[in-house]
């Protein structure tokens, strides 16, 4: 394994995007193939790299190190294991998919393009840097770009407060884990990043408990934790439909996953003591937005917060603290990742051709855009957790996983049954917003809309994929997910 | 006090000093001989004998140590700071090449050569008296070059206010040196210092004081940064540039080596006064830059904030407080002066400087709309730029000295930077004007300046350790 | 051919969704093309049923046919199918009402080939719980099946009709019924989903077969509460899920809305199969789970099929829209299953006469089949009137006997054997069940017998209003029934003949399950 797999995943857009700046001012075309196959070798390699991975093996795996600033001891160090593998190929599909869904962009395309495949690079990074310190770099290098792309594309009315309370909450939750990351950067007393290195020291009980908080509620403001949720569906009701499915789709996983791989991993100890209380907020992520999504009448805000509902799920995995839960929560990342970005790219079809958002005043639209009809109905279904779809798979391991956490603290069944309950508000929302736009008679002044073009048709096809074969197949991601899981719970002896 | 004889390697030990005096007499004299129409070539020429400069800095190993008998002392960090002087000293000189209403002649390259001598010269000083000459020197350029638009009211007024703030706070700089003087009975650094144990506790931290106005004054802290609204916004902006950048790094080399050297014994006082000096600079520096409609007042209160960004370094009192506060006075250098390049590119051509006229601004040049943004989302410190990893090292020596609250209250301030930062880049991106279609033809020198800079903010962020490494060592004669 | 033997049931289950994905690739203007397609691919599972039925050996202990792979091995749970007699009973239905279901569709001219292929998808989405052995994959199926119910009622539902919400806003009526039909029906599903995980967790495998062994005999505390708690909850989260499906009353009324919203054969199969399904996860996983829980409550499900017969019985004998009182018809009929069901729970405390609980269960499982295809019977003469009347308020017909005369015929014979006429399988069933639970709850059973006359009553009534009387000039052009529809109900009533002069060539398929159930 000499060739740098990692490496060519994060940097192709990178590559992409420059040579896209580098074209003349007025190409159209140009920017969307270059900024397509930039984001096919990533999927590409990231479809590689799933299959390669070794499930036997587990750990780390694919890795590269190369020194970047050895004075502070943080090296460029990258490498996946199981949990990771799932991410990339998420952000990968997601990405190209993103790219496809934005083709008819007309307003300063290159720009446009750059901007998502940077966007793009920041995930990839995210997901797998073992450095702490590039990995915040990563982490908030997504800030800029998203910034750009919501105030110059994004929905003219909203755009710029959206996109600055976006901004700014994303950058004050990662400015305190910051904080927290050097204190364990110096308390370690090791002069390195190195995650892996961190994770094999143990700090004491109250350093834990005093820093796990601020890191983890820091991250977990990108995973729009309970009450740190606002910016999500602002951000997402302003911004272009292509950023709304990435940050919907991989940053917030982006938040999450590196909530647990930061704060719980390396602060075990203050997880146990704080996540028993932390889940309530969880809880709050699940009722809040779903009682909200229920009276919400705006097609994005609707997806919104069902995004904010399911990340709550992804956390309360996270906070189950064993292995069903874990695994449970990164394939909820996964498979939230899909429905939130294939939800988001058909509200954006569907407003693009109607320029209305307002449920109510949509109607019948099935009849001139049935594909979208049909991945909406996949997502929606898919995002109740019906049994079938991949989203099940997750929530039943998250659900008992928090069965089985009973023994941290006694509520934990408890929270369980309340978000089972959740369940039946969002079938209730996805169903009422599929009514109103999709089904009904169809209002003439919708009668001529074109239909749904073959790049966004590849598109919903490429996100249901995976959605239904992991859904009616577990056995397709499982035991990836599970080898990651167990690499890790072996380095914390069995948490 | 025994006199050391002359050592003829002390002339190369100052080598850059020379050459810098060399430069100057060669571009004033190149200024008799080129007619009017061709003058704008001085900028060329001091340019080009800048590298030289900063070549023969780089490169030839000068030797190390005191010289004059301990009134200089070269050491590693002045190696740095002589460095970023020289790159900002180059990147203004091509800015002011294309600031069309500046005249443009030898006396004005000359005073910029002899306001870079100047700090030079502070950043090796380690006596009292070749300090305050130094400073003298500079502030002196620095007070003709703000009101060297002398058609323009703005920019006397500008001078006058700059040189009233100036001479008062050097005066009382002065009256602080003299009783250093009384203290030691001498004005060199060591002497001082170790007398300054002696001497009755709140008289030493009076003197200090005083002398904390007088450098205070050139980083524009609190309080001592009043001037700096009004001068930027009136002096010449490749000067303002040069105000923001150069003046503010010698203020910071002298402030670093007598904290360190001067003021040992008062480490535990002036340890906690910085850490207030710097939250209360940072937090109104950015609190007021918010309001702010004029782009240049906005650099103006963004670089006090950055400032204190710097001071937390200062705080920190470690090698890597020294070291971080180093690297990010180059990487602010460079983004600071690329946000200022770009401003004299808009100002030639919409005469304005207020923030709507750069409205439409990435559509009538994608180069200008994403150089500034890059610029400003350094400062704001947004990665992988060097900004970014120059805040990260600042925050990381305060937290490795155990400055926690002052971290949070940097990081809180982080957030709100960003946001009148981000506010720009929107005007620059989002918003539309009526003159968008017209294109706008960056000159080459600007190009030249936003190219060196776009590509330091970059490397500086992503290929930051060579750098630092460098930074890192230099400061490792400190400590 | 060595794969098929193996993989029998798994054609049967995935044939038709096979096959639902096969029609969506025909071309869409292509309506006769894709019809006939999805009939001929709906025989298959029927075939191949057929197959499983001959070489099923009814005497035989446990499942046959089983299948297992591995699944979902992280958290203990397989895709493991497998039959019995009951299973076996509940497949054959299934897969003989489907093609004529599919068959009566053929009158649906909107959008054909999404509707042919959801039809498909929902059949394998009720087989699958039919012959599913694995908790998980049993709930995988349970609610799946409700996608294509949604659609169905959603998008081909009856035309007219609007519902007030709230505050006069109001919605088409076929949404309000699907909207009903699909949260409750997955409100009834989350306690399901519930129990099923405490009792994954818990015993470490979802396997049923396992779980029957395991499950009743676990002991100990779970959560700081004692396991009869839990159990006591648990079963309660299955009652109340089965009971919302079958519908029981006060949870049916849901199924008024949907079935008289659903196009025909929508309806066919909700009644036909859907109701079915509650009933067989009270035999299947309610009975052998929770043995206990199932003697204490027997009389709390014996009342409430009791009460579901006479409030079906009452409801039916006030509607005057014709669809509406069959729906509510079936509500009374699987009260009478839901009696035999209660009987068959009472018998696990081996208290009671073997021969009465055999014949009281045996009945239920009978009455599921009879409901099933006289339901749909039923449900199709309902759709052929209203496709040449647009109406179905049983005021406006009348002495229709005399214009269609082989319609009247057929709708009699159908009536009379819902209605339980000695000679048709009605009577077989309700009287095995009856007769049962007459010396197990004399005093419900006996009860119940309203909900017998009442049936005899609206059903009688409802003759009278179609057939008999003045004739409503309206209706004196009105067409006879065609022959596609004769084909498609011929089958069903031969086997309500058949069935109610021989009944013991079926019982004897699923008696040895029976006895096996309560012991």
């Amino acid at each position: 394994m000499n060739f740098p797999f990692l490496s060519v995943i994060i940097f192709a857009p990178v590559i992409a995007a420059v040579l896209i700046l580098l074209l003349p001012k007025d190409r159209q075309t140009e920017p969307k193939v270059l900024a397509a196959a930039g984001a096919f070798i990533s999927l590409f390699m990231a479809v590689w790299v799933f299959l390669a991975y070794d499930r036997a093996l587990g750990g780390y795996q694919f890795v590269e190190q190369v020194p970047w600033l050895p004075v502070i001891g943080s090296s460029y160090y990258v490498g996946v294991n199981g949990m990771g593998v799932m991410l990339v190929l998420l952000n990968a599909l997601l990405l190209f998919c993103a790219v496809l869904i934005s083709w008819h962009i007309e307003e300063r395309p290159r720009e446009f393009f750059a901007l998502l495949l940077l966007m793009g690079v920041g995930v990839f990074g995210a997901f797998t840097l073992l450095d702490l310190l590039l990995l915040v770099l990563f982490y908030e290098l997504v800030l800029f770009p998203i910034y750009l792309l919501i105030v110059n594309w994004g929905w003219k009315p909203l755009r710029e407060y959206g996109a600055m309370k976006l901004t700014l909450y994303l950058l004050l939750g990662s400015l305190v884990a910051v904080v927290g990351i050097l204190a364990i950067y110096f308390t370690s007393g090791l002069r390195t990043f190195d995650m892996v290195a961190l994770g094999g020291v143990k700090f004491s009980p109250e350093f834990q408990r005093t820093w796990f908080l601020p890191i983890f509620v820091g991250f977990g403001v990108l995973a729009s934790l309970w009450p740190f949720y606002s910016w999500s569906p602002d951000g997402y009701a302003a911004a272009p439909t292509a950023v709304s499915m990435l940050h919907a789709g991989v940053l917030k996983n982006v938040g999450a996953f590196t909530a647990f791989r930061v704060a719980v991993l390396l602060l075990p100890e203050g997880a146990k003591f704080w996540m028993p209380y932390i889940v309530f907020l969880m809880v709050m992520n699940v009722v809040y937005a779903t009682f909200i999504a229920l009276v919400h009448t705006d097609f994005k805000y609707i997806i919104g917060f069902a995004s904010v509902a399911h990340l709550g799920v992804v956390l309360m995995g996270f906070a189950a603290m064993n292995e069903l839960g874990w695994s449970g929560a990164v394939t909820m990342m996964f498979a939230h990742g899909i429905i939130a970005a294939m939800s988001f790219a058909i509200v954006g079809m569907v407003y693009d051709r109607t320029h209305i958002r307002e449920i109510k005043e949509l109607g019948g639209i099935i009849r001139r855009l049935a594909p979208a009809a049909l991945g909406f109905a996949i997502a929606g279904f898919a995002s109740m957790g019906m049994p079938g779809f991949l989203a099940f798979v997750a929530e039943v391991q998250v659900f008992l996983g928090l069965w089985k956490a009973a023994s941290l603290a006694p509520w934990y069944p408890a929270i369980a049954i309340i978000s089972v309950l959740g369940i039946i508000g969002t079938a209730a929302y996805m169903l009422r917003a599929f009514q109103y736009v999709f089904m009904g008679e169809l209002k003439p002044q919708f009668a001529d809309i074109p239909p749904v073009g073959p790049l966004d048709k590849v598109a919903i096809a490429l996100m249901s994929l995976p959605l239904i074969a992991g859904g009616i197949y577990p056995l397709l991601v499982l035991p990836v997910i599970q080898s990651g899981v167990q690499s890790v719970l072996a380095v914390l002896g069995g948490a | 006090m025994g006199f050391t004889a002359f050592n003829p390697t002390w002339l190369l030990s100052i080598l850059p000093e020379l050459l810098l005096l060399a430069l100057a007499i060669v571009v004033l004299g190149v200024d008799l001989a080129l007619p009017a129409e061709r003058k704008r070539t001085l900028g060329l020429w001091t340019a080009a004998g800048l590298i030289v400069v900063l070549l023969v800095t780089l490169l030839v190993p000068l030797p190390q140590g005191p010289a004059f008998g301990g009134v200089v002392q070269i050491d590693g960090i002045a190696g740095v700071f002589r460095v970023i002087f020289l790159l900002g000293g180059i990147l203004v000189a091509l800015m002011s090449m294309d600031f069309q209403p500046l005249r443009q002649d030898g006396p004005y390259y000359g005073l910029l050569l002899f306001s870079l001598l100047g700090m030079s010269l502070m950043a090796i000083a380690e006596n009292l008296v070749m300090l305050y000459v130094a400073m003298e020197l500079t502030g002196i350029s620095a007070y003709v070059l703000v009101g060297y638009m002398r058609e323009t009211p703005q920019s006397a007024e500008a001078g006058l206010k700059y040189f009233l703030f100036g001479a008062f706070s050097s005066a009382v700089m002065l009256y602080g040196f003299s009783w250093l003087y009384a203290f030691a009975g001498g004005t060199g650094y060591a002497q001082v210092a170790s007398a300054i144990g002696f001497v009755r506790f709140p008289l030493a931290v009076l003197a200090f004081l005083m002398v904390l106005v007088g450098f205070g004054f050139k980083v524009a802290m609190v309080p001592m940064h009043f001037w700096a609204p009004d001068v930027y916004q009136g002096a010449p902006t490749p000067i303002t540039a040069f105000l923001s950048v150069g003046s503010k790094a010698a203020g910071f080399a002298v402030l670093l080596r007598a904290l360190q050297f001067l003021f040992p014994a008062l480490e535990m006082t002036w340890v906690v006064l910085l850490v207030a000096i710097s939250m209360v600079t940072m937090t109104l520096g950015n609190t007021f830059a918010v309001w702010q409609k004029n782009i240049k007042r906005l650099l103006a209160y963004s670089s006090i904030a950055q400032a204190g960004y710097v001071l937390i370094g200062g705080a920190a009192a470690s090698q890597m407080g020294v070291a971080s506060a180093a690297f990010y006075l180059i990487v602010y250098t460079v983004m600071n002066i690329a946000a200022f390049a770009v401003v004299v590119q808009v100002s030639n051509l919409t005469g304005s400087e207020e923030i709507e006229g750069f409205s439409g601004l990435a559509r009538r040049s994608s180069f200008l709309g994403w150089s500034l943004m890059l610029a400003l989302f350094s400062l704001g410190g947004v990665p992988p730029f060097g900004g970014f990893v120059g805040k990260l090292l600042i925050f990381a020596s305060a937290i490795q000295s155990g400055l926690i609250a002052l971290t949070v209250v940097g990081v809180i301030n982080v957030i709100i930077g960003l946001y009148y930062y981000l506010n720009v880049v929107k005007v620059v991106f989002e918003r539309r004007s009526e003159q968008e279609q017209e294109p706008l033809e960056v000159p080459a020198p600007s190009k030249w300046v936003l190219g060196i800079t776009m590509a330091a903010i970059v490397l500086l962020g992503i290929l930051a350790y060579p750098v630092y490494q460098w930074v890192w060592q230099a400061s490792a004669g400190w400590f | 051919m060595e794969f098929f033997w193996q993989h029998l049931l798994s054609l049967i289950l995935f044939v038709p969704l096979v096959g639902a994905g096969l029609v969506m690739l025909l071309p869409k203007e292509q309506d006769r093309l894709i019809k006939w397609v999805s009939l001929l691919i709906s025989l298959i599972p029927l075939a191949i049923s057929v197959i499983v039925w001959i070489n099923f050996q009814p005497g035989a202990p446990g499942f046959q046919f089983e299948e297992r792979v591995e699944w979902f091995p992280q958290i203990g749970s397989s895709y493991h199918v497998g039959i019995d007699g009951i299973s076996l009973v509940m497949v054959l239905l299934t897969t003989f009402l489907a093609p004529l279901a599919l068959l009566v569709s053929f009158s649906i001219h909107e959008e054909v080939r999404s509707y042919f292929a959801l039809f498909l998808f929902l059949e394998t989405g009720m087989l699958g719980v039919f012959l599913a052995l694995d908790l998980l994959i049993f709930f995988l199926f349970w609610e799946i099946g409700l996608i294509p119910m949604f659609f169905l009622i959603n998008r081909w539902g009856s035309e007219h009709g609007e519902r007030e919400l709230w505050r006069g806003y109001k919605v088409p009526a076929r949404t309000y019924a699907a909207f009903k039909f699909l949260l409750y029906t997955m409100a009834g599903s989350l306690g399901l989903l519930l129990a099923i995980q405490v009792i994954g967790l818990t015993a470490k495998t979802f396997d049923i077969v396992e779980l029957q062994k395991v499950w009743p005999a676990f002991s100990g505390s779970l959560f700081g509460l004692p396991i009869s708690v839990i159990k006591t909850i648990g079963f309660w989260a299955f009652t109340i899920a089965f009971a919302i499906k079958v519908p029981i009353w006060p949870f049916h009324t849901w199924l008024p809305d949907a079935h008289t919203e659903a196009p025909t054969a929508g309806s066919m199969i909700l009644a036909g199969v859907l109701l079915k399904l509650g009933a067989y996860g009270f035999l299947r996983l309610v009975l052998p789970l929770f043995p206990e829980q199932s003697v204490q409550y027997a009389w709390v499900l014996a009342l409430l099929g009791l009460a579901a017969a006479v409030v079906g019985g009452f409801s039916a004998l006030g509607q005057d829209d014709f669809k509406r009182l069959v729906a509510y018809s079936s509500v009374g009929h699987m009260g009478f299953v839901i009696l035999g069901v209660a009987v068959a729970a009472k018998a696990l405390g081996g208290e009671v006469n073997v021969l009465d609980a055999a014949l009281a269960t045996n009945g239920a499982v009978l009455q599921m089949f009879n409901h099933g295809i006289t339901a749909a019977a039923m449900f199709a003469l309902v759709g052929v009137v209203y496709e040449r009347a647009h109406t179905r308020n049983l005021k406006d017909f009348g002495g229709l006997g005399v214009v269609v005369p082989a319609y009247g015929g057929i709708l009699l014979f159908c009536t009379l054997a819902s209605l339980g006429l000695p000679g048709l399988n009605g009577f077989v069933s309700e009287f095995m069940v009856f007769r049962g639970a007459w010396a197990v709850f004399p005093a419900i059973t006996a009860a119940t017998t309203i909900g017998l006359v009442l049936v005899a009553a609206y059903l009688l009534w409802t003759i009278q209003k179609v057939l008999l009387g003045p004739l409503n000039p309206r209706w004196e052009t009105m067409p006879e029934i065609n022959a596609r529809e004769a084909i498609a109900l011929a089958p069903l009533m031969a086997l309500m003949f058949i069935i109610g002069v021989w009944p013991s060539w079926l019982i004897n398929l699923f008696n040895a399950a029976v006895m096996q159930l309560i012991g």
